[in-house]
């Protein structure tokens, strides 16, 4: 079958209302499941740094099964596994406004906590960056434990891990298709529907790459931009000369004077 | 006592809670196998300042890190204002107190660092109204307004937006005297404030601490400013192997110390002095 370069137009410029839904489950996948991990990751996190071996202990073990096994694998067992061994079904939800299918909800919770052990180790780091000296000057002032977190440490390690949660939900974007096994019809999936019915796939999974590719190349770009607002190039900090003090310097145009 | 130019910034010195500031009794630490304090006792009145000298590793930073409960501690007492610091007393054994109770005796305690510790993020104002309105629950206008007054006091009116990255040395260590100063703490802490200075920026930070004990504050210092200790401390305290050893006004602790330790420990200071005098001559 030849290259049909009027189909591959028309359902490039004009996507179907299948493909037009794909792309908002993608989008509003990657979006919520990046949301959901990056707390699931702070709380993590957290509980890696406590004092605490048991909490310590259960973080790793989770970090360890997430990063350790694949998403796809993750996913079905989620979903199919679970319900096939009786444990848990996902039951689809009728919110009135929203109507929220089993499946879906599924993929939320394993892309979640997917993304939840990457991004504890991100976010880890961060708070790790921001020397301890913040923590002791915030505990004689009288904070406590979330307040130094949250007023203190959090906005000084935000600029080691927008960076990296950046990268992060690029790879999400892309890792919505794995949902696709569990017939969630994002992108993926819409495109499957629609070669089905055609028999189009060169034509369509063209499309598809370009789709997913305009979709990445347009978070680059936002990324940039908040980096450039927020955030600190890991290179920078490699640099070792004080990251904040560089990450202010950047955020305000200013020079700095030079400090022993 | 009279109103005076840093403390009224605060509204004058607190209430008085009594007159033992601090009573540490027999104070023990070990990190791991190390015995950095072999009990201490000490007692601090109401405007006095003592400032605790001896060699490093003798244990004085780690005395008055004890002294806000940012280090625990493996036996003794400490006392501030009349209430057990970070432990509760369960039948003559201590239990560490929960985190809120510890929180809630840090407001009454300021503490300067030796690497000053400002929060990069906040600006010079940000940095003193920070704890005054997140901690106390101060109105933001009435926390910008103190801070501002502490701000013209240390001589950095022009400062308020500025962030650390943007100050000298000097300069952000008096910010965080102001920071902690903005707490009305009954005590003031400070390690070694002068340590990481560059030293044509000593003076000035001296010059604020001077005044706090003029107007009456009550402060414990760590320091090696041998000159600042003789004319403003009420009392040097000597430690040595994490035990204090001497202790004594500064005119008999400079010039009549009783323990050969002291003066071995004096001799070597003003010879790094000289050293430091001839090399750079």
């Amino acid at each position: 079958m030849a290259f049909d370069w009027g189909f591959f137009w028309r359902y490039l410029l004009e996507p179907s209302s299948v493909y037009l839904h794909g792309l908002w489950l993608t989008l509003s996948l990657s979006v919520i499941s990046q949301g959901l991990g990056t707390v699931i990751g702070l709380f993590a996190a957290l509980g890696r740094l406590s004092r605490f071996r048991s909490i310590q202990a259960v973080v790793r073990f989770y970090v360890w099964v997430m990063r350790g096994t694949p998403l796809l694998v993750q996913i079905v067992f989620i979903y199919t596994g679970l319900a096939a061994g009786n444990i848990f079904r996902f039951e689809d939800i009728d919110l009135g406004i929203i109507f929220l299918p089993g499946n879906i909800q599924a993929a939320i919770v394993a892309l979640s906590l997917n993304e939840g052990a990457y991004m504890s180790e991100i976010i880890r780091a961060g708070i790790a960056s921001v020397d301890v000296g913040q923590t002791e000057a915030a505990k004689s002032l009288g904070m406590t434990y979330w307040k130094l977190m949250r007023r203190i440490i959090l906005p000084q390690a935000a600029r080691v891990i927008i960076p990296p949660l950046g990268n992060d939900f690029n790879g999400m974007l892309k890792n919505t298709t794995l949902v696709s096994v569990i017939g969630v019809p994002e992108l993926l999936l819409a495109t499957q529907m629609v070669t089905s019915a055609t028999f189009r796939v060169f034509e369509l999974y063209l499309v598809v790459a370009l789709y997913y590719l305009t979709l990445t190349t347009l978070w680059g770009f936002v990324q940039q931009w908040i980096e450039r607002r927020y955030g600190e190039p890991a290179l920078r900090e490699a640099r070792g000369n004080g990251f904040v003090a560089g990450g202010l310097q950047r955020l305000r145009g200013l020079r700095l004077r030079d400090r022993r | 006592m009279t109103s005076s130019p840093l403390l009224a910034a605060i509204g004058g010195l607190p209430a008085d809670a009594g007159e033992i500031v601090v009573a540490a009794t027999d104070v023990h630490k070990s990190f791991g196998k190390l015995r950095v304090l072999k009990g201490v006792s000490m007692t601090v009145r109401r405007g006095e300042v003592v400032v605790i000298v001896g060699a490093s590793g003798s244990g004085k930073t780690t005395l008055i890190r004890c002294l806000n409960h940012l280090e625990r501690i493996d036996e003794g007492r400490i006392l501030v204002n009349g209430h057990l610091i970070g432990y509760r007393d369960r039948g003559g054994r201590l239990i560490e107190d929960n985190e809120r109770n510890i929180a809630r005796q840090r407001q009454e305690i300021g503490m300067v660092f030796q690497r000053f510790n400002l929060f990069p993020h906040l600006t010079a104002l940000g940095n003193i109204i920070e704890a005054p309105v997140q901690v106390r629950g101060q109105p933001k206008a009435e926390a910008v307004a103190t801070a501002r007054a502490l701000l013209t006091r240390i001589g950095l009116a022009e400062k308020e937006n500025a962030y650390p990255a943007q100050l000298s040395g000097g300069q952000q260590q008096r910010v965080a005297i102001a920071r902690a100063l903005a707490m009305r703490p009954a005590l003031m802490l400070f390690d070694e404030p002068t340590s990481a200075l560059d030293p044509e920026m000593i003076g000035e930070v001296l010059e604020v601490m001077r005044e706090l004990a003029r107007e009456g504050m009550t402060m414990v210092i760590v320091s090696h400013e041998m000159g600042f200790a003789r004319e403003v401390a009420d009392r040097i305290i000597m430690m040595d192997d994490g035990r204090i050893i001497e202790e004594a006004p500064p005119e008999q602790f400079f010039t009549a110390p009783k323990q050969e330790r002291t003066r071995a420990f004096l001799a070597r200071i003003i010879d790094a002095r000289e050293g430091v005098a001839a090399g750079k001559s």
